[in-house]
């Protein structure tokens, strides 16, 4: 099959920040659109989301994103506190005469809507960030941002997530981590790329991930990004864990700077572009195996 | 007793690096690994664990395969995509996904069988050391795991007992990236945050961010650029927006090898290399001290 009709999601992940998820999945994007494929682009680190300083798109549609907030109708409930029982995170409280909804802790899991016996409680939406999609010149962008003050990551990630179309390549700028928010990021995707740096902090954090990426049975591979002598640190634990590493990218401070004033490498530093063909041609060979 | 909380929005811009290099210079005080899905100032400070204990951070909801009848009402209720149906030629078998559960616990309440169990699940880990710089208070969320935030809470709640019980004049929180539940968890009611940010445009952006939340929180900030000859326009940049907030910039801090060679070598940058970088962190605690330890100084700030 010739590249342009592929159809794969890719989420690109780390557990610890700033190894440089944005650069490669950006990039990677870039690199497989001239390529002549149907790529999408989403930004799932929403709490900072990165990837529009460099795509630059231009915003078509934007959507709230919500969560299901209980209102109580005073003139219903008879406070039997079925409800406050029910809420495993404290949303509700008793005050005796009165049920109090806590807005910022609720889930929107609806339970307290479902056990209430006198009907006494709607449920209103109440916004905690945002999706908006558009476009980068042939590529395809989405990206989820959480609003300010909201502690709840994963609904906003999971609406990004179903702006995804089904065809072509598409691409899941994960968070960093290994709790709720990378999970969401990295479910149901053909392959995971961990992007690594070559320090104790990026080895101690890339087992990490490895662990969750073998909790959930997605196949994955490593990048080592500002690869230097130290490499060989995370070499030898992939070997030992039987772990491909895909690409290593040297540590150019070139590509820091270049990054730092949101420059695609594809654009400024042209020698790069083969990495990341290679890096696509080396997910595809394992897709296939 | 006052509490620092070092933070960033974007990730990989040093936090734990500058944690560590106040660990070395700062006196009297306790030190906070809140960054719990990713914690990594243990391999700094190599702690001897005194205390570990297992962390509950909530409940999940697990099907009695016996007692299942197949009738799909959880599949239909649970709002989190965490209730897995397989169907082989007809034949329905229904699982939670542990690592998709939310742990509202609404399917377990209206299952008409009875067939879901509800109980609490140990997902993570926490400990109390020593370090050659201090008591050490970390912790490990099991991979994927929820509440995050609660485990957060716990840990500077631990942090705050024992710096009262030794009469420790400061505890020092290493933040987790971004701006949600962890670090709202580690952010509220703390005496002061230092943002650690690098003159990047993510930086500047994320800089933006954290600061809003500090601000939505009424914590006082104050910020280090970290790197910051990577792009001396993009400091001024910074140097100018923090300004227009009125947020001081308490250190500005060089890019240099120092802080991987550092690390490989498990020890604190000021530790490794008391020139330069080593330096600069220096002069950050120099200025950061003041805010820390005098009442008056921090109520300037507000």
């Amino acid at each position: 099959m010739n590249v342009q009709k592929r159809t794969m999601r890719i989420a690109i992940a780390s557990g610890k920040g700033g190894t440089g998820k944005t650069t490669i999945a950006t990039n990677l994007a870039v690199t497989l659109a001239r390529m002549g494929c149907q790529v999408t682009y989403m930004d799932g680190d929403v709490e900072a989301p990165n990837g529009h300083l460099f795509l630059k798109p231009e915003i078509q549609t934007n959507a709230s994103v919500c969560l299901p907030i209980p209102v109580i109708d005073e003139e219903r409930c008879t406070t039997c506190g079925k409800c406050v029982e029910l809420c495993q995170y404290g949303a509700l409280v008793s005050l005796g005469k009165l049920i109090m909804v806590f807005p910022d802790l609720c889930h929107g899991c609806g339970g307290c809507q479902r056990v209430c016996p006198e009907d006494a409680i709607q449920e209103t939406p109440r916004r905690i960030g945002v999706v908006e999609t558009g476009r980068s010149g042939p590529i395809h962008f989405i990206q989820g941002r959480l609003d300010i003050g909201h502690p709840l990551a994963p609904p906003v990630i999971r609406a990004a997530r179903h702006q995804l179309p089904e065809e072509g390549v598409q691409l899941i700028d994960a968070p960093p981590g290994t709790a709720c928010a990378a999970v969401q990021a990295v479910e149901e995707t053909d392959y995971v790329l961990l992007v690594t740096e070559p320090t104790p902090f990026g080895l101690h954090d890339l087992q990490l991930s490895v662990d969750m990426l073998r909790a959930l049975e997605r196949p994955f591979g490593v990048v080592i990004n500002r690869a230097d002598e130290g490499s060989k640190l995370i070499r030898k634990y992939c070997t030992s864990e039987g772990i491909d590493i895909l690409l290593e990218l040297p540590n150019d401070r070139r590509v820091a700077e270049a990054c730092s004033r949101g420059d695609l490498l594809a654009d400024v530093l042209p020698e790069y572009n083969p990495c990341f063909a290679e890096l696509f041609a080396q997910i595809e060979s394992r897709l296939a195996a | 007793m006052k509490e620092l909380v070092v933070i960033s929005g974007k990730g990989g811009t040093g936090k734990t690096s500058v944690v560590a290099a106040l660990a070395a210079l700062a006196e009297n005080k306790l030190l906070a690994d809140c960054d719990v899905d990713a914690a990594n100032l243990h391999l700094v400070l190599k702690p001897r664990i005194r205390q570990r204990e297992d962390f509950s951070g909530g409940k999940c909801a697990w099907i009695t395969p016996e007692a299942c009848t197949a009738c799909g009402e959880c599949l239909e209720i649970c709002r989190y995509d965490a209730v897995r149906m397989t169907d082989v030629g007809g034949e329905k078998t229904f699982r939670i996904d542990p690592l998709a559960c939310e742990g509202c616990g609404v399917c377990a309440h209206f299952c008409p069988t009875e067939a879901i169990v509800f109980a609490p699940v140990v997902n993570g880990q926490w400990f109390v050391s020593d370090t050659r710089h201090g008591p050490l208070i970390h912790a490990r969320l099991n991979a994927g795991g929820e509440n995050s935030g609660r485990l957060v809470t716990l840990i500077r709640q631990q942090a705050h007992k024992i710096a009262e019980d030794q009469n420790l004049a400061l505890v020092i929180v290493d933040g987790s990236p971004g701006i949600g539940c962890p670090v709202i968890a580690s952010l509220t009611g703390a005496d002061l945050a230092l943002v650690v940010t690098e003159p990047t445009l993510a930086g500047i952006h994320d800089f933006g961010r954290i600061t809003a939340l500090t601000n939505h929180f009424s914590v006082p900030v104050v910020l280090c650029i970290n790197k910051w000859d990577l792009n001396p326009e993009l400091t001024q940049r910074l140097e100018q927006e923090a300004h227009q907030r009125q947020i001081s910039v308490v250190g500005r801090v060089r890019y240099s090898p120092a802080f991987t060679q550092a690390q490989r070598n498990g020890i604190s940058v000021v530790e490794y290399d008391g020139e330069s970088a080593g330096e600069d962190l220096s002069a950050l605690w120099q200025n950061l001290k003041p805010l820390v330890t005098e009442d008056e100084l921090t109520l300037k700030l507000l």
